[in-house]
């Protein structure tokens, strides 16, 4: 078994929370993790990603080479464009419909939408819209994440538990949100 | 034995409270800030009474380290690449006094410049320092490598450079811990009472004991076991690889069967009978290191006598920028693999000041305020705002080094470019603006200075700066005349009087400074939502 995950977006929107998660689920299903994040200057409103890596074997290197990634994550629509060189052949890739609109060029979001929908492999997934719903406006990554799983193949019980580990010090509250938020994710994908 | 899911970065501060610590000093800088992070947030550094707080730079942070060495405890200073210039005196200088207790430098390199202003190789200044080196390729090696390397630094009674690179600090594994914290040093001065005094006639004495023990160090390469050889049956070529960059060579062989000879290499001096035992069992030679080809120049000196050895210099590998497993596939003779191209409607995102920052509106009067000048007459600094070179703000014209915001101002002045400005950030300031400030005072050289005060060390972070609340007093303690240190509140409805008064010190023939005070958004916000929690 092996996935190997860039996980995009914008500066601020979360993608460390989702690769925690994943890796926390990865860890506790027993498989080798490793996660290369990006700090510093382009964490200000800049575009954002993180290389994840999980393996039932030793993992060599902390970048996934370019044509080989199994999925990328986006919880932006442009921004999954970005990291296309990336995935292999097989690759899928899952991304919300809101962009995050902070450049003055922003392109027309439509033409986006359809780039997305012509690749061999790819889900869009209205998460900010179910994370509303459900009044949790803030779990939109979770509802990425929840529609990620069945490609990421690891069982959802283990990353109820990442959300525990990561948020539980926040409150049951927000824990609950969250899983809730994250089952919703996976329904929309299943239906 | 304890599991626990590290950054490198992490994994050095966790080795190091496990290895017997005192004390870890350092200025913040990206990649090496989350060494010190994570000691101040251990409950078992505090527990130990670890010292963890914040210098106000990395000269100040390595001084104060020899003293613990001196002391005879274990101290840790931590920096990226372009800190330890500025901690260069102290460290150089510190390879001749030597260490008492255990004394380790990290620095975090950042090729292809992620965080910086350029992609210098730190193993370079070890090596011009003549020190040990150490260079871990993964976080378990990094926590190991930390005990080791206090244990090497007491031995061999010299401080000990670790260097790594974004990578390495940046990505996240697991590492088995070692349970057992070692017991502190006590303290305990150095037996020979002129160790540490550098006058010319000790240290041409302890010089000459430097290049003599380089034997030793290198004996020490040699068998530490971390240079490692591995055998391959194909001698065609062999391959010398340091660091991160084993870890690319690796990936490039699923099973991990490598035909050729490999010498991987972690720790220098370069082991010179590995290395010639790879000379003279293969045709020729790659080698595969992230930074500067520091061990290929070594290998291929100026003459290039001796077999061929292929690398960064002859173009087998990029000459800048940082290696990833697809570079280092191509160099080992594998296809390139890619996935689409990027779609050309996909616009280029690049990192702006946040929604409210203060910088936006000081610069916006500053602005309005040199708009009456000819163009290119403010000289800025490292920090947030220097992103304030981007549109639509396209404020400043220079960004060189810590501090240089104001002593450039004054060259330029000095020159004849009256007005002349000055934008620095407040920890930046206190990092290296004062003695600049001192100079334009002591000539009543005419230039503005703006310090923008946001009460933190904002691209890093938002750790506490060493500035806050003394600015004021640290310019009037400087001698700037009182009636032209201007504090501001940069604010949109403040924007009329701000320029106002801009304009009245731009047009002060002598030094000005202007405070632009207003706390940084992010680290309001961080702190509203800790209120709220409460």
């Amino acid at each position: 078994m092996k996935k190997d995950i860039i996980l995009a977006g914008v500066g601020g929107q979360g993608i460390l929370s989702i690769a925690a998660i994943i890796g926390y689920a990865a860890l506790d299903s027993g498989l080798f993790v490793k996660q290369a994040e990006v700090h510093g200057m382009s964490q200000r409103g800049g575009d954002v990603q993180s290389h994840l890596r999980i393996s039932d074997k030793e993992i060599a290197s902390d970048l996934i080479p370019s044509g080989k990634a199994d999925l990328i994550i986006s919880i932006e629509p442009m921004e999954s464009l970005r990291y296309l060189p990336m995935l292999s052949d097989e690759g899928w890739v899952i991304s919300n419909t809101t962009p995050f609109k902070n450049i003055p060029d922003y392109p027309d979001i439509n033409e986006i939408y359809n780039i997305i929908k012509s690749l061999k492999r790819s889900v869009l997934i209205d998460a900010d819209n179910i994370a509303k719903e459900l009044q949790s406006p803030k779990s939109a990554n979770m509802v990425i994440l929840g529609a990620s799983i069945p490609y990421i193949g690891i069982l959802f019980e283990k990353f109820e538990k990442g959300i525990n580990s990561l948020f539980g010090k926040k409150g049951e509250e927000l824990v609950k949100l969250n899983i809730l938020a994250l089952k919703a994710g996976l329904d929309a994908v299943k239906n | 034995m304890q599991k626990l899911v590290l950054l490198g970065d992490e994994a050095i501060a966790q080795g190091a409270i496990d290895a017997g610590l005192s004390g870890i000093y350092a200025y913040p800088g990206t990649p090496s800030t989350e060494i010190t992070e994570y000691v101040q947030r251990s409950k078992k550094a505090n527990e130990l009474g670890i010292h963890s707080q914040w210098s106000a730079n990395e000269k100040t942070a390595m001084e104060a380290a020899i003293g613990m060495s001196y002391a005879g405890k274990r101290a840790m200073v931590c920096m990226k690449h372009v800190g330890l210039n500025v901690a260069a005196d102290p460290f150089i200088n510190s390879a001749i006094t030597g260490a008492n207790g255990g004394l380790i430098i990290v620095s975090a390199d950042d090729p292809s410049m992620h965080s910086s202003q350029n992609e210098q190789d730190s193993r370079f200044l070890g090596k011009f320092a003549m020190l040990p080196i150490l260079e871990p390729s993964n976080q378990q090696e990094a926590y190991d490598m930390v005990h080791y390397g206090f244990d090497l630094s007491e031995k061999l009674k010299v401080p000990v450079l670790m260097r790594i690179t974004t990578r390495m600090a940046h990505s996240r594994s697991v590492i088995e811990r070692n349970t057992e914290v070692r017991q502190q040093n006590k303290i305990n001065i150095p037996e020979d009472s002129h160790q540490f005094i550098l006058l010319p006639a000790i240290a041409r004495k302890r010089y000459k004991k430097l290049l003599q023990d380089q034997v030793i160090f290198e004996k020490e390469s040699a068998d530490s076991g971390f240079n490692k050889y591995f055998d391959g049956k194909d001698k065609s070529i062999g391959i010398i690889t340091s660091g991160i960059a084993y870890n690319y060579v690796m990936e490039n062989y699923p099973e991990r069967i490598i035909p050729y000879p490999l010498l991987k290499i972690t720790q220098y001096p370069l082991p010179e009978r590995m290395i010639l035992k790879m000379y003279e069992e293969c045709s020729e030679l790659i080698v595969i290191e992230e930074g500067y080809p520091l061990i290929e120049e070594n290998l291929k000196g100026f003459l290039e006598l001796g077999i061929k050895i292929k690398g960064r210099l002859d173009g087998t590998l990029p000459r800048d920028g940082e290696l990833n497993p697809n570079i280092v596939g191509i160099a080992l003779g594998f296809k390139d693999q890619k996935g689409p191209e990027i779609p050309e409607i996909v616009a280029q995102r690049p990192p702006a000041l946040c929604n409210g920052c203060p910088h936006i509106d000081s610069f916006e009067a500053l602005n309005e305020a040199m708009s009456k000048y000819s163009a290119g007459r403010v000289f800025s600094d490292i920090g947030c705002y220097t992103l304030s070179a981007l549109p639509p703000l396209k404020a400043i014209y220079s960004c060189v080094d810590m501090g240089a915001s104001i002593t450039m101002a004054k060259g330029a002045s000095d020159a004849g470019l009256i007005p002349s400005v000055g934008v620095i950030g407040d920890s930046t300031f206190t990092h290296s603006g004062i003695t600049g400030l001192l100079d334009c005072v002591n000539e009543k050289t005419p230039v503005t200075i703006i310090i923008l005060d946001n009460s933190t060390t904002g691209m890093t972070g938002g750790q506490p700066s060493a500035a806050t609340g003394k600015i004021e007093n640290i310019c009037k303690g400087l001698g700037v005349e009182e009636e032209h240190i201007r504090i501001i509140k940069p604010l949109k409805n403040k924007t009329e009087e701000n320029i106002r008064i801009i304009n009245e010190e731009l047009e002060y023939n002598g030094v000005s400074v202007i405070i632009p005070t207003r706390e940084c958004v992010q680290t309001l916000n961080k702190r509203m939502r800790e209120k709220l929690k409460k």
